[in-house]
């Protein structure tokens, strides 16, 4: 097995789109569930009507990146509503099986081939990278370091995502200090109680799903920055692979979801690696190097398991905050 | 703090009704009044109030058996259930329709049967909720501290100083779920008071506190009329009732039984039917165990004549039943 190679493909992935995009997303879910208490499990549907609202804007409307972005995200803000203002007033699980039919539903709209002009169905959406590469600061050609060496476009997409990843976690640090996040994690424990005190228990429970969401949003918009756009990727196991990531780093805290992205990425990004080359070295009996490469998820299933059993508030979290079991 | 400790006397509001205290009678000056109100699940009418009125100013016990519809009382006035009927209003306000969290705005505060600290935020962090009209919970302020810091200062020496009357301060950082049930309890009532209420309304504030503690307590609710608020609470045991309250409703199958000042309600036919057997000796702490019983014997007696009394009066007949049934699964 050629080591080198193995250990310099996963040191790529600590910096790659893919991670920052689950980072950011995973980002929204703590804002969602560690603090808010709201079991979404939608998150690919918020992050496909990212992404899809970024290139379709460009691709059909003709407008600039930026306003893309932006299209994108007043998508995730209708989507908010729409998911929250008929289950936000029942009890939490409505809203896990609402999430979860809702970014189906999502994904199959994308699919069909009913908006094929727009959509492209199945095939999805490429070819909008004009814009953001004309607003490349950075000069031509190929630079870095090791196994983080890109061209300009490359870098960036990767600076321009750790931006909008940096003030998303700015963002949640100031809102979780704030009376307003107090507010919030109170909902979390007993929305009755807080009810009972005078809060408008409702809105700010909408208000999370909101933020939430559009940093889902921006998680798409940075996934399908650097490549396409492709429908069959908004899968509800998208949406596992961000509770994985929170659920790792620790739910109700600001940097748990970006070290759980990278720890996710950089340990996928290594089994994908190791175990076809162990499979091709014989090391893995009984099994194809494609199999070996599908071994991965099944490992990341397990890896949920056993963060759930044995260190539920994921390794940032505190010992006592979040735990599974409430007394 | 309270020189005006519950081993003497509390010096009770008196005059607060006019004419004759029937259920329902009108009070000099009403802070709730209800009329109508009906709740019913499946064919189960827990709620039935032709028309009551809750004074302002004093502290109003409001007693029954199990199942009397005490609970579901108090969350048809303070917006977490709705009736199926009937109108009320709170200190002139028609409160029909309002959601919980906009007649808790008003100043009608509650606390509920099953304490709702919130487990995860700390002891202070629980009473700084409590505060109303804060710059820092809109989500667009609460991104730019300096706009509520000084009021965030301003909470804190407040929530301070009453955990410091509930003897609660040394636990401050501490997570509320690591708190006692009895000091949850406690909690639950000191975060109530930081929105300055004028009512309190308290469900069961005793039930789980150990008798230490229950004085202090009582001391509490008594502090809160000293302030001006008006209480109103539900409490199964008789020796509280007696001790602090002002005014007492009795309540039974939904409906209103009684009303009166402590001592006459005590024995008032219809309360001695519905709670106490034939035996208002006989506290009813005792009865259910939780004063230590010199009264043993009595207690058998009453047990004894509750189960032989069923169906003896027809207009109190259904009352003694749900006593009894009360009495045996207690015994079980
Ligand atoms: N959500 C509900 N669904 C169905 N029945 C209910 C519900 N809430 C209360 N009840 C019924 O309504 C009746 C009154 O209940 P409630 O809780 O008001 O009694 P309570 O007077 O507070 O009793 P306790 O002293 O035991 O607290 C009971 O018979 C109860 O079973
Ligand atoms: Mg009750």
């Amino acid at each position: 097995m050629d080591w080198e190679a193995i250990l310099s493909n996963t040191a790529s992935w600590l910096i790659s789109p893919e991670t920052i995009a689950y980072a950011l997303a995973a980002l929204g879910l703590a804002v969602h569930f560690g603090y808010g208490g709201l079991l979404n499990f939608g998150m690919a549907g918020f992050m496909a009507l990212g992404a899809y609202g970024y290139a379709i804007s460009i691709l059909t409307f003709g407008l600039p990146w930026w306003a893309g972005i932006i299209v994108g995200m007043l998508a995730s803000v209708v989507f908010a509503f729409i998911l929250g203002i008929p289950t936000l007033r029942l009890r939490a699980d409505y809203l896990a099986i609402v999430t979860i039919a809702a970014a189906e539903i999502v994904r199959l709209l994308f699919t069909t081939q009913v908006f094929d002009e727009v959509t492209n169905s199945a095939d999805g959406l490429g070819n909008y990278h004009e814009g953001f590469r004309a607003a490349n600061p950075f000069p031509e050609g190929t630079y870095g370091f090791g196994p983080w060496e890109y061209n300009a476009n490359g870098w960036w997409v990767r600076i321009f995502g750790i931006g909008l990843l940096i003030v998303a976690a700015l963002l949640v640090w100031l809102l979780m200090r704030s009376p307003w996040g107090r507010v919030l994690k109170g909902i979390r424990e007993d929305e009755d109680a807080v009810r009972a005190l005078g809060k408008n228990v409702f809105a700010y429970k909408m208000q999370a799903l909101i933020v939430g969401g559009v940093f889902g949003a921006l998680g798409g918009v940075v996934f399908a920055l650097p490549s396409a756009v492709v429908p069959s990727v908004y899968v509800t196991s998208l949406t596992f692979f961000i509770w994985t990531i929170l659920l790792l780093g620790g739910a109700a805290t600001v940097f748990g979801p970006l070290l759980g992205a990278v720890i996710f990425w950089v340990i996928m990004g290594f089994l994908s690696n190791v175990l076809p080359a162990m499979a091709s070295s014989g090391l893995l009996p009984f099994m194809s190097t494609t199999q070996a490469a599908t071994l991965r998820f099944i490992l990341v299933g397990l890896a949920l398991m056993l963060i759930v059993i044995f260190r539920p508030q994921g390794i940032l979290g505190n010992k006592k905050e979040l735990t599974f079991v409430k007394q | 703090m309270s020189s005006n400790s519950g081993a003497h006397s509390p010096v009770k509001t008196t005059g607060l009704h006019i004419g004759e205290a029937v259920p329902g009678v009108a009070k000099v000056d009403p802070i709730i009044i209800a009329d109508n109100v009906t709740r019913t699940f499946g064919g189960l009418k827990a709620v039935d109030v032709e028309h009551v009125e809750i004074p302002r100013g004093a502290i109003t016990a409001l007693i029954g058996p199990n199942g009397a519809g005490k609970t579901t009382l108090f969350n048809l006035l303070t917006g977490f259930d709705k009736p199926d009927t009937g109108t009320w209003t709170f200190d002139g306000t028609r409160l029909n329709g309002v959601p919980a969290f906009k007649v808790a705005r008003m100043g009608q505060v509650r606390t509920f049967q099953l304490t709702k600290a919130l487990g995860l935020l700390t002891v202070l962090e629980n009473m700084k909720l409590g505060a109303q009209k804060q710059t820092g919970e809109n989500m667009f302020a609460s991104l730019i501290k300096p706009l509520w810091r000084k009021q965030e200062g301003e909470i804190e020496e407040r929530a301070m100083e009453i955990l410091a009357r509930f003897k609660l301060d040394t636990k401050k950082d501490d997570f509320a779920a690591s708190l006692s049930g009895g000091q949850r309890k406690l909690l639950e009532m000191a975060r109530a008071l930081m929105s300055s209420p004028k009512l309190v309304m308290l469900d069961e504030p005793m039930a789980g506190v150990n008798p230490a503690l229950t004085q202090s307590l009582l001391d509490h609710i008594l502090n809160l009329k000293k302030e001006g608020m008006s209480v109103l609470f539900v409490e199964h045991d008789m020796h509280m009732v007696r001790h602090i309250a002002d005014w007492v409703i009795v309540m039974a199958e939904g409906r209103i039984v009684a009303e009166g000042d402590p001592e006459s309600v005590m024995q008032d036919a219809a309360v001695i039917d519905a709670y106490l057997g034939s035996h208002q000796d006989v506290d009813l702490g005792v009865v259910t165990g939780r004063v230590s019983g010199e009264n043993t014997a009595g207690v058998e007696d009453l047990l004894a004549d509750i189960e032989a009394e069923v169906g003896l009066t027809d207009s109190s007949a259904y009352i003694a039943d749900t006593n009894t049934d009360t009495q045996e699964e207690d015994t079980k």
